[in-house]
């Protein structure tokens, strides 16, 4: 029995999350691959990868047998949904999960640290995930993901922002923001300007929802598939 | 498959008194009756689907008002000899028969487990055999309606174990099998399968297949049953993830079928707006507004256009009924998501006739709002069901109302996030630029929570599409300069892209018409 190598293990993980993948696209109303889902999930955590659709088919399959339901693999589910926001996924996630469970204390704390992203608080959020890093802490990527989200938001919302804002929001500050800030103005087209006398202001990259000229008169481009149809018409 | 009804072992909820007045006899045959079902039988040999659609619409109808009102039909055993005692004719004809029973009486646990017993033969016959008939879209729609109908009324059922008895309890736990929801969503999901449905629609879009040109009916000899119920099935699986609270998946299901286009789905009216109805509530759950009203607002205009023609209908009262519950969604909707211009003129009177007053105080966001914002949640929402058996050995309590207690409790979770969103509209509309302390002043709250309010907003208003996009639903929408807010007015542009594609089409109806016209 030699020891696999990486290659070879990360090659049997690619063959058995397409298996799982196959399974929830072609059989998923099947108690069966109960087993294969719960793995999967620890696999996503593992390997930091994300599929809602076969969380949800496993979620599902809690429901219709309450008895074979796992909290700690509903709570890992709900942490990855968390880290995929701005997607409603948490939400989508919580409508197939009992209200008693919910009202298990570490489900109450994985609602509020979603209340709190849903509604911008995020100076909130990270004292909030301080507290409970045994929930978060297990599954890696997660400060990364939610860091991501904030950006996304503050680059919705801002075209200047005030550097203590966004220090609030992605939860790093002094030197490390520094270091962070350039590999963003490297990167990712970050303009890092002296504020008038009240410190940095950073700027962000146009979007057409932080600049509105941006905003392409999609409303009344026609897609080609429309036009196809009159095709015979028009002879 | 003789079947007993015996219903000396029905229990409590069936009415005694009712059932000894009528002397309902099950082998008693009237005239009407041997007639109706010789007929309908040699129409389904003979393939004349027109026939059999009058038969089936209206022949069984008026004679379900006249002859049995309040009983059943006749069993099927006492029918089977007029009809050759042909295998199908009396699985079609046992279908008809509970679906009778259910509208019109309540369905005993035996009722309800033999229903499930038929279904279950019949579907087999149609995946596993070579089924040779043609029969109207709306008797097909109506099978797919009726068992996932029939499913979602056996766990309401299931679900009120309190007043049990012990007759009861013991046939349930005998029949477990019996509207199971992993045997409904398999039967559903084989349809769509054995059928080849999506392959159907993908070929047909390249011009290799005929499906919805025909209606889904087949020309050259075969039979459209499997196919039109793997379609119907899409539609179904949609409505049984609603009700389990699964939207995602819901909406995954329908993918198959193009909601901007006519379809089979559009050939019965109770399809299309089991379609509508489903597809917007599972976008409302999705907080996908803009979509949701979009699509109340298509099949609202449509129903009031048409709802005349369909007077006599047996499905007019549904009609009616779902009419007002996706009105009351689109008041929902749009009190969430303010839009000015996707709502049409016509709808628009009806929406504020209906909910007008009720839509200002919904967007007042205090505990009236809420009260009106659980009201018609309530009201228009699916009836939600619990999936999983009782244990039988905790207390008998009731607990179908835990399903859909969850839902409204996260909906109305996501109404009090949006609570502070409406304050900030009103401001924005009335300022081009403003600076944060300013706003946050007349707000009466500090700035660092106005900033959170802010990135609320826009964080509510911009969702997350099918594929992954951000879109914005923002009616009014700013940006932030430092300290400044700047204020943008959305300006809505008419789609004159769509209006001329559907004129050109329209035209080139009107002139084919105009075509076949022979002069004498």
């Amino acid at each position: 029995m030699g020891r696999e190598t990486p290659k070879q293990q990360q090659q049997q993980q690619q063959q058995v999350s397409y298996t799982v993948e196959q399974l929830v696209a072609v059989n998923p109303y099947n108690p069966d691959i109960l087993p294969d889902l719960e793995n999967y999930v620890n696999e996503q955590v593992s390997s930091q990868t994300y599929s809602l659709d076969a969380n949800l088919c496993l979620l599902r399959l809690y429901q219709f047998e309450p008895e074979r339901m796992s909290t700690q693999i509903v709570a890992r589910i709900l942490v990855k949904a968390l880290m995929a926001m701005p997607a409603p996924d948490f939400s989508l996630c919580l409508f197939l999960i009992p209200e008693r469970l919910q009202m298990e204390e570490q489900f109450k704390t994985l609602i509020v640290l979603s209340h709190y992203l849903e509604t911008g608080r995020f100076r909130q959020f990270w004292d909030e995930a301080a507290k409970s890093r045994h929930i978060v802490e297990a599954v890696p990527g997660f400060e990364q993901a939610i860091q991501t989200y904030a950006i996304h938001v503050l680059s919705l919302t801002y075209q200047k922002i005030p550097r203590p804002v966004l220090a609030e929001a992605i939860n790093i500050e002094g030197l490390s923001l520094d270091k962070f800030l350039e590999h963003q103005a490297a990167n990712s087209g970050w303009i890092l300007e002296k504020g008038h006398g009240r410190g940095q202001l950073i700027i962000l990259p146009r979007n057409e929802f932080n600049h509105p000229e941006l905003k392409k008169s999609a409303a009344d481009s026609v897609p080609l598939e429309h036009i196809t149809r009159i095709f015979p018409i028009l002879g | 498959m003789a079947t007993n009804y015996d219903y000396e072992e029905a229990p409590a909820n069936y009415d005694e008194t009712h059932r000894q007045d009528l002397g309902y006899d099950p082998n008693f045959v009237p005239d009407s009756v041997k007639s109706f079902v010789g007929h309908l039988y040699r129409h389904i040999r003979e393939k004349n689907v027109y026939e059999i659609h009058q038969m089936y619409e209206i022949s069984f109808q008026t004679l379900s008002d006249r002859l049995f009102k309040d009983t059943p039909w006749p069993s099927v055993d006492a029918v089977a000899h007029y009809v050759d005692n042909d295998q199908v004719f009396c699985l079609l004809y046992r279908e008809m028969w509970f679906r009778h029973l259910y509208a019109r009486l309540s369905p005993t646990l035996k009722q309800r487990i033999d229903s499930w017993d038929n279904y279950c033969s019949l579907f087999q016959v149609v995946l596993h055999r070579v089924v040779n008939m043609q029969l109207p879209n709306q008797w097909l729609w109506d099978m797919v309606d009726e068992f996932v109908y029939q499913f979602q009324s056996f766990c309401q059922y299931r679900a009120k174990m309190k007043n049990k008895s012990e007759q009861e309890i013991a046939l349930l736990r005998q029949y477990d099998q019996a509207w199971n929801v992993y045997g409904v969503l398999n039967y559903l999901q084989a349809f769509v399968e054995k059928s080849n449905i999506m392959q159907i629609l993908e070929q047909e879009k390249e011009g290799l297949e005929q499906f919805t040109a025909t209606d889904g009916y087949d020309y050259s000899g075969g039979s459209n049953v499997l196919k039109v119920l793997g379609y119907f099935s899409m539609v179904g699986l949609l409505r049984v993830h609603c009700l389990l609270g699964d939207y995602q998946t819901g909406l995954k299901c329908l993918l198959p079928i193009d909601i901007s286009q006519q379809g089979v789905y559009t050939s019965v009216i109770g399809s299309h707006i089991t379609t509508i109805y489903h597809y917007g509530f599972a976008n409302l759950m999705l907080r996908r507004y803009v979509e949701a009203i979009r699509e109340f607002n298509k099949i609202l205009l449509y129903i009031y256009k048409t709802k005349q023609f369909h007077q006599k209908s047996p499905q007019y009262e549904q009609i009616l009924k779902k009419n007002e519950q996706m009105y009351a969604l689109l008041a929902i909707c749009l009190s969430l998501c303010p839009q000015v211009k996707l709502v049409e003129e016509t709808v628009n009177s009806q929406l504020r006739e209906k909910y007008g007053e009720k839509m200002a105080r919904m967007q007042r966001y205090d505990d009236e709002a809420f009260a009106i914002y659980d009201e018609l949640f309530s009201y228009a929402c699916p009836k939600f069901i619990t999936p999983s058996a009782p244990s039988f050995e905790e207390p008998l309590v009731n607990y179908n109302q835990d399903a859909y207690r969850l839902q409204l409790k996260l909906f109305l979770y996501e109404v009090k996030q949006q609570q502070l969103l409406s304050g900030v509209r009103t401001f924005l509309k009335v300022y081009s630029t403003i600076s944060l302390g300013k706003l946050a002043n007349y707000m009466e709250v500090d700035e660092p929570t106005l900033r959170t309010i802010l990135l609320t907003y826009k964080h509510k208003t911009h969702a997350v599409d099918s594929d992954g996009k951000i879109i914005s639903n923002a009616d009014v929408d700013f940006y932030i300069d430092d300290d400044m807010i700047h204020v943008v007015e959305s300006k809505p542009v008419k789609r004159y892209g769509d209006y001329f594609l559907r004129q050109v089409v329209k035209l080139e109806g009107v002139i084919n018409d105009m075509d076949r016209i022979k002069l004498e």
